[in-house]
């Protein structure tokens, strides 16, 4: 059975690019558009790899991180950030958030392959 | 691997240009002295998803532009820049940049560098004013956010890429075999992923750190509040600042957030050939109705239990498939904030604007077609209309202006104004112009009439000829627009106290409720809408006026219309009391109007007659029977001109 990814992202663009270049590689996708309804199917669902967007609106990425990482089922689960600063400042704050790792925005969907066949084996 | 990313380009515009209309939207509302902090985020975030996305697709010019405005934002936002409405001015001129890079970069046209860099410079210099900054901030990584000049700037781009980020993402901890942590890569892992992972106890301790963690960003605060406002009325001050402005904003924005995640996009194409096929339906489901009329018997009940059933779901079809076409009109209302700010700043005028009704529902195909003659009608109540500070306070009025823009559902119709509280039109003035222009003026013509003389061909009461309206496109270019999409507009005014220009629209435009009655052999349809009861005449409930006969109804004359007269056919008797008279209600007059006999009711499909004709007196279309003839449908309105006018006011007056 395929990987499941949710993809938290307000950006329909990059949730688009980001679903196609994922089902390329066989995974299952879902999508969210923000850190709020990331959180609320997270609750009910049980996803493999969640891949979200920092700055968003109603919840950002971090928040959904600390907030996730506070449910059983998502306690070692593998949550990367994505984000447009590299800065050590930036990922003092990830970690700090119990993300798994983080991604720099933009990416190009090689990258993005990449990644997600490291945290899913 | 390789993938076509131009495949998200559309939706990548299309999400944009949302964003910008929603920067401008806030901009407009932001109170320079005091910004709220919510809408600071919000304008943020908008640049930020924009610069984001640009990325992602190599879209440079507006990487450029946006990574300026996104750092001056954020600046903002942490308290450490102040607002003028200079600065205010030209961000606005920067959404405008923006706007058009977009479209270069929708269009696939050449960018336009000259304009990025002087958008770019300007902002700059906002910015910081102090120095003329070279914008880099490398080590935050935005090293590929550099103007890059227009010969090579795909080549640099990538470049820039290449070196800085190598990998496009990095681990914090090793994964796998790969051991080494790159700070130069861009991506990374906090902790070791594959047997790491696993192990509870590591998990458990991040769990516990992460709790002591004080950790605050700033969307914690900001999203309380944005869910409970559901104010009607909007109003946009750029003088003043008042509570609803930022009330108004959280409510578009909520709409927007929730609306995103539970919707899909779909080409309106798609829509209208539904359109269509439900107007085929509705006309098979009359064919039916006609043939089980013909049967008999037992199967007769069934068929007709049945076919009732199918013209319920026939209905609801239409409605759902009508509603999917329908926007809030707020699309076309959003736009006249900034109009009004940069129209009353050219005139040095004070105006308020006002937005009331903006969530009533029109249709898709309106509301594109209604953007012009608003436009044109806002730009003449600003210039014309609403009269200078100085002037407004000689007479004894508030110095600022009021217009004011209405949307309202009257019936099956949709009511646009746009009103002022300015000086009124002057009759003396369009008089004199439209004995000048040589066009027909009625004798003794009452006000209404000598304000339908301004939609006349070649009328224009400016003095001189402004680039704020007097633009050679006159009120006659308005009126043929509105009434191109079966609307009527119409005018009041009061000297001194304002005018009212309101549009009325059809709500849908493709099938109406309507009673099919018959005159002279024809078939005939009054919408639904207009009729108020149908009564055959007793001769002693006719009585003349004048040489007028009029309807004695319950104490309210009715000035009778002869529809055979109207449409030139042979009634079946002359006598009024063998014929029914329909007692219709239109927008300023009612009346009664004299048919042979009621048919029933039934639902039209409109089809237009111009397209396939011409534009005929008292007719607002055609349509298709069960039995396939051609029925017309009356245009309750354009009949009540028939209506002899001083016999109009007679009545009114009688009543």
């Amino acid at each position: 059975m395929s990987k499941s990814i949710l993809i938290v992202d307000d950006s329909a663009s990059i949730r688009q690019m980001v679903e196609v270049t994922l089902k390329s590689a066989n995974y299952q996708v879902t999508l969210a558009s923000d850190g709020q309804e990331a959180f609320d199917l997270c609750k009910v669902k049980n996803f493999d790899f969640v891949l979200t967007d920092q700055n968003m609106p109603r919840m950002d990425g971090l928040t959904l991180i600390k907030s996730l990482r506070g449910l059983a089922a998502y306690r070692m689960k593998p949550i990367v950030v994505l984000t447009t600063e590299a800065s050590d400042e930036m990922k003092a704050r990830g970690k700090a958030a119990g993300a798994t790792g983080w991604m720099v925005k933009p990416f190009d969907p090689a990258k993005l392959l990449q990644v997600a066949s490291k945290v899913l084996g | 691997m390789s993938m076509d990313m131009s495949q998200f380009h559309g939706v990548f515009i299309e999400e944009s240009q949302e964003h910008l209309d929603e920067m401008e939207h806030l901009l407009l509302a932001l109170d320079p002295t005091s910004p709220d902090i919510e809408e600071l985020n919000s304008i943020f975030r908008a640049a930020h998803s924009i610069k984001g996305g640009s990325g992602m697709f190599s879209f440079d010019a507006l990487i450029t532009v946006t990574h300026v405005m996104e750092s001056l934002f954020d600046k903002a936002r942490q308290g450490k820049f102040n607002f003028s409405s200079h600065i205010i001015d030209e961000l606005l001129i920067a959404v405008d940049v923006l706007r058009k890079l977009l479209k270069s970069y929708a269009e696939n046209t050449a960018i336009d560098w000259a304009l990025v860099n002087s958008a770019t410079a300007s902002l700059e210099v906002i910015l910081d004013p102090d120095c003329r900054p070279e914008v880099q901030d490398d080590k935050k990584g935005y090293g590929f956010f550099k103007p890059l000049n227009s010969s090579n700037k795909e080549s640099s781009k990538h470049e820039e890429v290449k070196v800085e980020d190598d990998e496009g993402f990095g681990f914090f901890e090793p994964i796998g075999e790969e051991k080494t942590t790159d700070k130069e890569e861009d991506f990374g892992f906090f902790v070791e992923l594959d047997d790491n992972l696993s192990d509870s106890n590591i998990a458990q301790q991040e769990i516990s750190n992460n709790q002591d963690d004080d950790f605050n960003t700033e969307a914690d605060q900001s999203t309380a509040q944005a869910d409970d406002s559901t104010d009607q009325i909007t109003s946009y001050s750029p003088q003043t600042k008042s509570a609803s402005p930022s009330k108004s904003i959280t409510e578009t924005k909520t709409k927007a957030d929730t609306s995103e995640s539970s919707s899909i996009r779909v080409d309106i194409a798609k829509i209208d050939s539904l359109v269509n096929l439900v107007g085929e339906l509705v006309i098979t489901q009359s064919m039916l109705n006609l043939i089980g009329d013909e049967i008999t018997g037992v199967a007769s009940e069934k068929l007709h239990s049945a076919l009732s059933e199918l013209e319920r779901n026939t209905r609801e079809l239409q409605e759902g498939i009508m509603s999917i076409r329908m926007l809030p009109m707020s699309f076309v209302f959003n736009r006249f904030p900034r109009v009004v700010r940069d129209l009353s700043k050219k005139l040095n005028k004070k105006i308020d604007l006002t937005i009331i009704g903006g969530q009533t529902e029109i249709d898709k195909g309106l509301i594109e077609l209604l953007v012009d003659p608003l436009t044109h009608l806002v730009r003449n109540s600003l210039d014309h209309g609403i009269e200078l500070p100085e002037v407004r306070t000689a007479n004894g009025k508030p110095e600022t202006g009021v217009l004011t823009l209405k949307a309202e559902q009257k019936g099956g119709n949709i009511l646009i104004s746009v009103l002022d509280d300015g000086a009124g039109l002057n009759r003396d003035r369009i008089l004199a112009k439209a004995r000048e222009n040589n066009i027909d003026i009625p004798e003794h013509p009452t006000d209404q009439q000598v304000w339908q003389l301004i939609m006349a061909a070649g009328f224009s009461t400016a003095e001189q000829v402004t680039d704020v309206s007097g633009r050679g496109v006159g009120m006659d270019v308005v009126k043929r627009n509105i009434e191109s999409m079966g609307g009527r507009l119409e005018i009041f005014s009061e000297k001194g106290l304002g005018s009212s220009f309101q549009i009325r629209l059809p709500l849908t435009l493709a099938i109406l409720d309507g009673m099919s009655i018959s005159v002279g052999g024809q078939i005939f349809i009054i919408p639904l809408v207009n009729i108020i009861e149908s009564v055959q005449p007793q001769s002693a409930q006719l009585k003349f006026i004048g040489n007028e006969q009029v309807l004695d109804l319950r104490d309210a004359y009715w000035p009778i219309v002869n529809l055979s007269h109207v449409m030139d056919l042979e009634p079946k008797s002359s006598l009024i009391t063998e014929g029914i008279l329909v007692l219709v209600e239109t927008n300023n007059t009612r009346f009664a109007l004299l048919v042979d006999e009621l048919i029933g009711q039934q639902q039209a499909v409109i089809k237009s007659l111009e397209q396939h004709y011409r534009r005929v007196q008292g007719v607002a279309g055609a349509t298709i029977m069960g039995d396939g003839s051609v029925a017309l449908i009356l245009d309750a309105e354009s009949l009540a001109l028939k209506i002899d006018e001083s016999l109009k006011q007679r009545v009114e007056y009688d009543n």
